[in-house]
């Protein structure tokens, strides 16, 4: 002890700076629990106020087949759900070859010069807003290829075509994750017994990639479910009773993420009319938390699935 | 024992055909036309992209040439093309920008260090990221029913005289829209900068513990100036998807149609608003005669110089750390 000089008060460091530690500890770590308080309050605000529209509402209006007239108190959600369905299915259809197309590409042939050139290309698509590629399917898409095809330019189908461009990036993004964690001893082994680069590629790389292509597609999925505004500048109708019509029905149609954005942009007119208690434009809550209960259920499906492929290699 | 009795000829004539498949080749042609399919894929990214950048400029041209671009861009909006004027979009996606840097870059960042260097791998932990992964993908009209019914409704009270002294964001205006995008690309900020500070090599770390540095010491001096440009690529990310939603804006009441014109910073903060992905979804409803179209398109060239200029100053700034990391 006598040798050091040392006592225990200074390795035990200054007061000062232990308080400064403490406070630094507390602050990062209340930021990281807002992440929490957030997801509550989403919870929270969709579980009451579905509440308490629920309890207003008749309940067999909300599968009448009637269909989604909110101001005739006629909420249909199998209509929406219909509606999300065709969208989404039609957006998957386009962007899954040309995602996992140009994922592969990326990942087994182009070199890291001709990547470096063209994977900002994926990139800007990502970070294009949903409203200009409205406007790229209604003033470009529409009159050059859909024209001749569709009856109306406000339909489910291309509003589905336009998601898709929108899915495409993702659905990119997470395939090439999943081929670059492909370990690169089984292409060798591969090419080692004379399979050619394409037969290696889709024999070997694509098969043991294949949760996580198929995490792709979740999350993809997850995302075109979600997307608003394309959806409501192309689809066209804020009301819709059609169960049965087709994705190009000229009149349009309509999916949840339409009818809330219609509901709180007051575009399809409803009003609180006095005397009735019931609120119409309360019922995109309840849209809302069906919304929510399923892209939450897809993104933690396609979760599991990441950290599946993650793992296994 | 059937290799053995083969007879020489035969043996020969394998030899060759081996030896011609491996010297001489030939064409792969299945393969080529495999790389071919997969190379149009991403082909047929860059065409689409290209195509719009080109129908973009050309349909914007001849309006800003005949409006002038002082006009357009100083100008408010308006019931005709002729006098349509994009000045209060750009004051409010701006202003959305400032409540993103101000607000959910500093917590974003902070939850990021806890998240790597603070937090052990236990349950809550791993609750935490799972949580934040998944508002990561919460669809951005989602968040527009929190900003709806929390901060435009709850915390609102516009207008009303009774009005309680906590409701402060007055309603339907930017301080509503620019927290409603906060909360939006905050889990973007977190899980990218998280990614950026795990990052940093472990040795970086304990070179400045091995010098006596307290953890928040080396964090500062060490952690954040490494992970700095991984950090500022995520908020090119956030900014870029702060300046292009526009559902929330939607959902919190944006106007589309006629807004007074904005006086002083408080009016502009408390008043009613709009943004530029609004104007576009308003110039987009409006009837396609008229010359519309052509107002959208100079709408849309705006949006996409706000969204480089951001994005350039993230970049310089990156560049600037990734200098000083050498």
């Amino acid at each position: 002890m006598t040798d050091s000089g040392l006592t225990l008060a200074e390795l035990a460091g200054s007061k000062q700076r232990n308080r400064v530690e403490s406070l630094v500890k507390v602050g990062v770590g209340s930021a990281a629990s807002l992440s929490i308080v957030i997801s509550l309050a989403i919870l929270a605000v969709l579980i009451v106020r579905s509440i308490g529209f629920l309890a207003q509402v008749e309940w067999s209006s909300l599968v009448s087949s009637l269909g989604w007239f909110p101001r005739s108190n006629r909420f249909d959600l199998v209509t929406l759900l219909l509606g999300s369905l065709w969208v989404t299915g039609i957006a998957l259809v386009v962007a899954t070859p040309i995602g996992v197309g140009a994922a592969v590409y990326l990942s087994e042939y182009a070199s890291s010069r001709v990547r470096r050139w063209l994977k900002p290309s994926v990139e800007i698509l990502a970070g294009l807003p949903s409203v200009v590629v409205a406007y790229f399917i209604l003033q470009v898409i529409y009159p050059t290829a859909l024209e001749g095809v569709l009856d109306s330019k406000y339909t489910l189908l291309a509003a589905g075509i336009g998601v898709g461009i929108l899915t495409i990036p993702i659905i990119a993004s997470v395939t090439e994750d999943a081929l670059s964690a492909v370990p690169n001893a089984l292409r060798e082994a591969s090419v080692g017994l004379g399979a050619r680069k394409a037969v290696t590629t889709v024999r070997v790389v694509l098969p043991a990639a294949v949760s996580g292509i198929t995490a792709a597609l979740i999350v993809g999925a997850s995302r075109a479910l979600g997307e608003t505004m394309l959806v409501t500048l192309v689809a066209g109708g804020a009301n819709g009773s059609a169960r049965a019509l087709g994705p190009a029905s000229a009149s349009g149609g309509v999916t949840m993420t339409s009818a809330m954005a219609n509901l709180a942009a007051g575009s399809d007119s409803v009003a609180v009319s006095t005397g009735v208690t019931l609120n119409p434009v309360n019922s995109l809550y309840v849209v809302g938390l069906v919304l929510f209960v399923f892209t939450l259920g897809l993104n933690l499906l396609g979760d599991r699935l990441v950290r599946r492929f993650r793992q296994s290699y | 024992m059937t290799i053995a009795f083969t007879r020489r000829r035969q043996r020969e004539a394998t030899a060759e055909a081996v030896r011609r498949a491996i010297t001489q080749g030939g064409v792969d042609r299945s393969g080529l036309v495999f790389k071919a399919l997969v190379a149009s894929c991403l082909a047929a990214i860059l065409a689409l992209l290209l195509w719009l950048l080109e129908d973009v400029v050309a349909e914007a041209q001849p309006y800003l040439a005949e409006r002038g671009l002082a006009g357009f861009l100083g100008g408010t909006l308006s019931s005709q093309p002729a006098t349509y004027g994009v000045s209060q979009g750009i004051i409010g996606s701006v202003w959305i920008l400032i409540f993103v840097a101000v607000l959910a870059f500093p917590i974003g960042v902070a939850a990021g260090i806890y998240l790597e260097e603070y937090a052990t791998d236990s349950r809550s932990t791993r609750l935490v990221n799972l949580v934040i992964r998944n508002l990561a993908g919460v669809p951005s009209v989602v968040y527009g029913i929190l900003g709806l019914a929390v901060f435009k409704e709850l915390l609102g009270g516009a207008g009303q005289a009774d009005a309680a002294w906590w409701q402060f964001t007055g309603g339907p205006t930017l301080i509503t829209a620019g927290l409603t995008m906060s909360i939006l690309v905050l889990p973007i900020v977190i899980i990218t900068s998280a990614e950026a500070i795990r990052a940093v090599p472990q040795s970086l770390r304990e070179a400045g513990f091995g010098v006596g540095a307290t953890r928040s010491e080396v964090i500062r001096s060490h952690v954040l100036p490494y992970a700095a440009p991984g950090i500022l690529t995520g908020t090119v990310l956030s900014f870029a998807r702060a300046i292009g939603e526009a559902a929330p804006l939607l959902m919190v009441g944006a106007i589309t149609g006629l807004l007074p014109t904005y006086g002083t910073v408080p009016d502009q903060l408390t008043g009613k608003f709009t943004a530029l992905p609004m104007v576009i979804y308003g110039t987009l409803k409006k009837p396609e005669t008229q010359g519309w179209p052509a107002v959208t398109a100079s709408v849309i060239l705006v949006l996409m110089a706000v969204l480089l200029t951001a994005n350039a100053g993230s970049i310089m700034a990156r560049n600037y750390f990734e200098r000083k990391r050498q």
